[in-house]
């Protein structure tokens, strides 16, 4: 055993060494130790150093409030972890941490300069002095900062690891395994309630467990006694489910709530076995129980936060539960009666301590204690100051004065090796807040409490205010029981016995006799944020809580202000003269620890991030080589590039062959939507802006559609099938919002349409065939069939048959060129496509990607939704007057065509544009002005669609600008970052103006 | 995320749902006749309450219907629930 493990516990298993390193230096700690407490049973203190000052820092606390001992976790490797609580992993033999917050190194630390120069680094210091000069910023202040700073190091690897999502639900939901809330979860599950009860230690019991003193007495027995019992019944309800190591997120509204469970964490590397790591619960509960206990408060003094002070409590934790000494020498600080708790366990282990009270005196039991075993006790002081660099070595006291509000005397030094401290306790509000719960201030003790008004959620215990045991028991009990709506009356009887605190008093800022300018008193140990950083905003104008802990960055690190916020509210109530209640508190924002990325992902990472739809083609286009683009969630191949050939090229190569020849374009992706019944045809009068009334049964027509505002939202081909039945084709990316939006018209606006809508995008896959051979192509495809225009004219469809397989042919064109799309039910697309590769094999038939479908459409100036509009342009807007209706009385979006703003004239609008050069190619998006010399440059509108086509053997672009309609044959410029493109504004319609090639 | 009672399904999550913003608002028969203001009226307004609000709200992944619903937007409690054209309840 070190010299600091100084007893045996029934919580760490002294048979079974660990060994672990700490900045690269070996240790042993025992199976049952967290890392904290196998630092400090090896007398490791100093951890880290603090944000700004760069001061030494030790290990504070015991739990997930820790400010200080802040790890990065395996460094170098890819399970790698920053920001790691060491209060709160529990030791692993292999467990490779090292310190955060200190450059070069941990005793030898440059930022520490920071301190000697600290009265230059006020509240708002960043804010203030790194604004200027600004070229400073990228190059000089933030890497510095962020060396110096060095929160943690990101792992440079994908986190190898697996995490889950899970969900769960429950009668009731008991948050937190201390006395509460094992009194709670017993009379839940005893009455046949599912029940689930979570604790984020390894193992029950909260504080309670280890409270082995003759003042706290419950049914004859010690409480740790009487506990120990009740949680080895309580292993035995069936209706109950614990949950160890899991620790609550967030509190929802609904009573929905996220719990992380960490299911490997603790275990040696080669015992993971690849299990999984953290999983994410997903808890909706019928009832929900809040015992999640209180944080205690540390005091504000000057230089309150060298190594070796730490809060009183964890000092008896470390003690009685780990049986480690934080100290040999040990001081309490305290104002109040929970510490003298800790100074009778350090006093019965034989260990040296004495006590200073801010109070005059306290009559309770556990002080008579502490007096009757002769502890040393100095009633109405304060610690003034502290010394020793690494570790605490000394403490100065004075008397305080008959108020409290100076320090009189002469100052006391006495020397310690620890300094435990204790300003009272907060209970966890958090989740109660969280859930929408309000709170009220309780002047006696200065805490916040919950105000309940929830039918579906309680809080028990000391997070709802109740501090002393019995209260404790005989509230939980009575308030479980009325909230379940249970009978039960074993505990109605029950006798508890503790010490009961009567004299309260509390001082937020301490007194001194220094100015308090010259004074390091902290708040917020992370973010290094003292009394004084508060007081200045103040001065400076701050008001608002919330902007005084974005000022002073109090509250703000990664504990979000667990020890601190309480202080810096008091702090700002005492210095502004207000009453602490009226100020309200910080929000409290979900997580209530930090969360992994890898625990909120869960398993959509990798290939499970999103949905991947890709056609029943999909395959033959992997075998021929394409490269795919993401059009929402659909995979489309882009291009097919053979022989090394680039982007460009390869389009260039497929643009050429599909005009001269014969193209082949996977369109199943293409939004399809079946739409029957006797109104069918009303309905699609009402949503697209031209007439389909009289399209005839086995025709199709190009339609817009519009949003209410005008602006063009989609467009696509319709079929007529027959009478009463129509094939609706979207854009790919617009096809769910589509059906969406024509839904909602039908269901709210339009009940009394006789329509019926159904997706059928998946059901037929897709084959468009264009160029001047298409039709030989078919002809081979269906030898049956009469292809003459007369028969089979454009912008008219027929049902087929292929090897026996019913088709729909329709003769429509994406490209303006001959043109044929062949649908077929989906599980025949592959064998479709393979046969008209076949057939078109003479032809040298060139499957085309979604770049190329691009490029013939500019050609041709046929715009692509998404591309060339972008929500804000009309049908007007885009020369299309043709397609708008004038005769129809309404469609939706018609009433806003004429609306002042729709009707002006210098709104942008569709041009094409051609480069001087016409071998320059303009960059899409590349802005466009009029008027190189006028400043501010005017920008007057931008490219939207730019290739070069190999068709017309030139540069071609489409583009909207201002007034463009009346620009025609006008020059303008395309501003770029080493020249200006000077272009001319033309027709957006560059080949085949009179449409000859669709009946080619 | 709270539990919304669909009028067709019954008890679901919210995930399954999506919001379509403001209830009751009734697009107009003839919007021809209206003047530039009286369509903005319609197009654009919307109510924006702390309180409690009518809302149109889609079973966008289960039924596909939409229906109302009264919620007040300050605590998320949900007062009724009604189809389509049905009468609004006093809340
Ligand atoms: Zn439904």
């Amino acid at each position: 055993m070190t010299k600091y493990r100084i007893s045996k516990t029934r919580f760490v298993d002294q048979t079974k060494n660990i060994s672990f390193t700490f900045d690269g230096k070996a240790y042993h700690g025992f199976e049952g130790d967290t890392l904290a407490s196998a630092l400090l049973s090896n007398g490791v203190h100093l951890v880290g150093r603090s944000f700004k000052y760069h001061r030494p820092r030790g290990i504070m606390s015991c739990g997930s409030e820790e400010p200080n001992a802040i790890c990065q976790i395996n460094d170098n490797t890819d399970l790698t972890e920053p920001n790691v609580r060491a209060t709160e992993i529990e030791l692993y033999d292999g467990l490779r941490a090292s310190s955060q917050n200190c450059w070069p190194s941990l005793s030898f630390d440059i930022g520490g300069i920071n301190n000697l120069i600290s009265s230059f680094i006020p509240a708002g210091f960043y804010y203030k002095t790194f604004m200027w000069p600004k070229g400073f910023w990228k190059k000089i202040y933030e890497p510095l900062i962020r060396m110096s700073a060095g929160l943690g190091k990101s792992p440079t690897q994908p986190d190898p690891d697996i995490y889950d999502h899970k969900h769960e639900y429950c009668d009731v939901l008991v948050i937190g395994g201390g006395i509460s809330g094992i009194i709670s979860a017993k009379i839940a599950a005893k009455n046949n309630l599912k029940t689930i009860l979570i604790e984020d230690k390894n193992i029950l019991g909260g504080s309670t467990i280890y409270q082995n003193n003759k003042n706290f007495i419950i049914d004859n027995q010690k409480s740790n006694e009487w506990l120990m019992n009740e949680i080895s019944e309580l292993e035995k309800l069936d209706n109950l489910k614990i949950k160890t190591r899991t620790s609550l997120a967030a509190f929802h509204s609904y009573n929905y709530l996220l719990a992380k469970e960490n299911i490997s964490d603790h275990l040696p590397l080669n015992k993971k076995n690849g299990s999984i790591r953290q999983r994410l619960w997903k808890i909706r509960a019928d009832k929900v129980i809040v015992a999640t206990g209180a944080i205690e408060r540390p005091l504000v003094f000057h230089n309150n936060d060298r190594p070796g002070i730490i809060l009183a409590n964890s000092v008896k934790k470390y003690l009685d539960f780990y049986g480690v000494a934080t100290g040999l020498n040990n001081i309490i600080f305290t104002n109040n009666d929970s510490a003298y708790e800790s100074a009778v366990s350090l006093f019965e282990k034989g260990i040296s301590v004495k006590i200073v009270d801010i109070r005059k005196k306290s009559s309770s039991s556990i002080v008579k204690n502490a007096e009757e075993l002769g502890i040393e006790i100095y009633w109405h002081s304060t610690v003034v100051n502290t010394f020793g660099y690494k570790k605490i070595k000394s403490i100065e006291i004075m008397n305080l004065s008959e108020d409290g509000s100076n320090v009189t005397g002469n100052k006391n030094k006495i020397q310690c090796d620890c300094l435990a401290i204790s300003g009272g306790w907060t209970p966890m509000v958090h989740m109660h807040t969280q859930s929408g719960g309000k709170l009220d201030f309780r002047d006696i003790d200065q805490v916040f409490v919950p105000i309940e008004k929830s039918e579906n959620h309680i809080n028990v215990g000391s997070c709802n205010g109740d501090f002393e045991l019995k209260e404790i028991v005989k509230n939980t009990n009575n308030k479980v029981k009325k909230f379940l709506n249970i009978n039960e009356d074993s505990l109605d009887k029950i006798s508890v016995l503790c010490s009961k605190e009567l004299e309260k008093k509390n001082i937020w800022l301490l007194p001194n006799t220094i100015t308090e300018g010259k004074t390091k008193s902290f708040i917020d140990f992370q973010n290094d944020s003292t009394a004084k950083d508060i007081k200045l905003a103040l001065r400076e104008g701050f008001k608002s809580i919330e902007h005084v802990k974005r000022y002073t960055t109090t509250g703000m690190a990664t504990d979000q202000g667990k020890l601190s916020n309480m202080h810096a509210l008091g702090i700002i109530a005492e210095t502004a003269g207000v009453k602490m209640g009226t100020l309200g508190t910080t929000t409290f924002r979900p997580p209530f620890t930090p969360l992994t990325f890898g625990a909120i992902v869960g398993r959509s990472v990798g290939k499970f991030f999103d949905v991947m739809r890709k056609t029943s083609i999909h395959e033959w286009h992997i075998r021929n080589n394409a490269k795919f683009e993401n059009v929402g969630q659909w995979k489309r191949p882009w291009y097919y590039p053979i022989n090394n050939e680039n982007l460009h090229e390869a389009v260039q190569r497929e643009s050429k062959a599909a005009r001269d020849s014969a193209g082949i374009l996977d369109a199943s992706t293409l939004g399809k939507i079946d739409i029957q019944g006797s109104d069918a045809s009303e309905f699609l009068n009402r949503v697209y802006t031209n007439a389909w009334s009289k399209l005839g049964i086995g025709k199709c027509r190009y339609g817009l559609m519009l949003n209410e505002d005008g602006m063009v939202y989609d467009d696509g081909v319709t079929t007529r099938l027959g009478e009463n039945h129509y094939l609706m084709t979207t854009t790919t990316g617009g096809a769910a919002n589509v059906l969406s939006k024509l839904e909602d018209y039908l269901q709210t606006e339009w009940p009394e349409l006789d329509v019926y809508l159904t997706s059928v995008t998946d059901h037929y896959s897709t084959a468009s065939i264009c160029g001047p051979n298409s039709k030989k192509i078919l002809k081979k495809l269906f030898p049956n069939k009469d292809f003459s225009d007369v028969a089979f004219p454009h912008m008219s469809y027929q049902d087929a048959k292929i090897d026996k397989i019913e088709c729909r042919i329709m003769r429509i064109s994406f490209t303006g060129e001959l043109s044929y799309e062949i649908n077929i039910e989906s599980r025949y697309g592959k064998s479709l496509w393979e046969s008209c590769i076949e057939a078109g094999e003479e032809y040298k038939i060139t499957p085309y990607g979604t770049e190329t479908m691009h490029l013939l459409r500019a050609e041709k100036g046929f715009i692509i939704v998404g591309q060339d509009t972008d929500g804000t342009m009309t049908p007007i807007d885009l020369q299309m007057d043709w397609i708008v209706s004038k005769k129809k009385y309404d469609f939706i979006g018609k009433r806003s065509l004429y609306r002042s703003d729709t009707i002006r004239e210098d709104r942008k609008q569709l041009v094409g544009l051609l480069t001087d050069d016409p071998n320059e190619i303009l960059e899409e998006g590349a802005q466009i002005v009029s008027e190189l010399d006028k400043k501010p440059v005017e920008m007057i509108g931008h490219v939207t669609s730019s290739y070069f086509s190999p068709n017309l053997n030139k540069s071609i672009a489409l583009a909207v600008v201002k007034g463009g309609k009346k620009l025609k044959g006008q020059k303008l410029f395309i501003p770029m970052e080493n020249k200006n493109i000077n272009v001319t504004v033309s027709d957006f319609i560059f080949l085949d103006k009179e449409n000859k090639r669709i009946n080619a | 995320m709270f539990v919304i009672n669909c009028p067709y399904c019954g008890e679901r999550d919210q995930s399954e749902f999506s919001c379509g913003g403001e209830a009751h608002i009734v697009r107009p028969k003839q919007p021809t006749e209206l003047s530039d203001d009286e369509w903005a009226e319609y197009l654009f307004m919307r109510k924006n309450i702390k309180g409690v609000q009518f809302e149109r709200w889609n079973h966008a992944h289960g039924c596909r219907k939409w229906f109302n619903m009264v919620r007040d937007t300050s605590n998320d409690k949900i007062h009724a629930v009604y189809k389509m054209g049905e009468k609004p309840p006093v809340i």
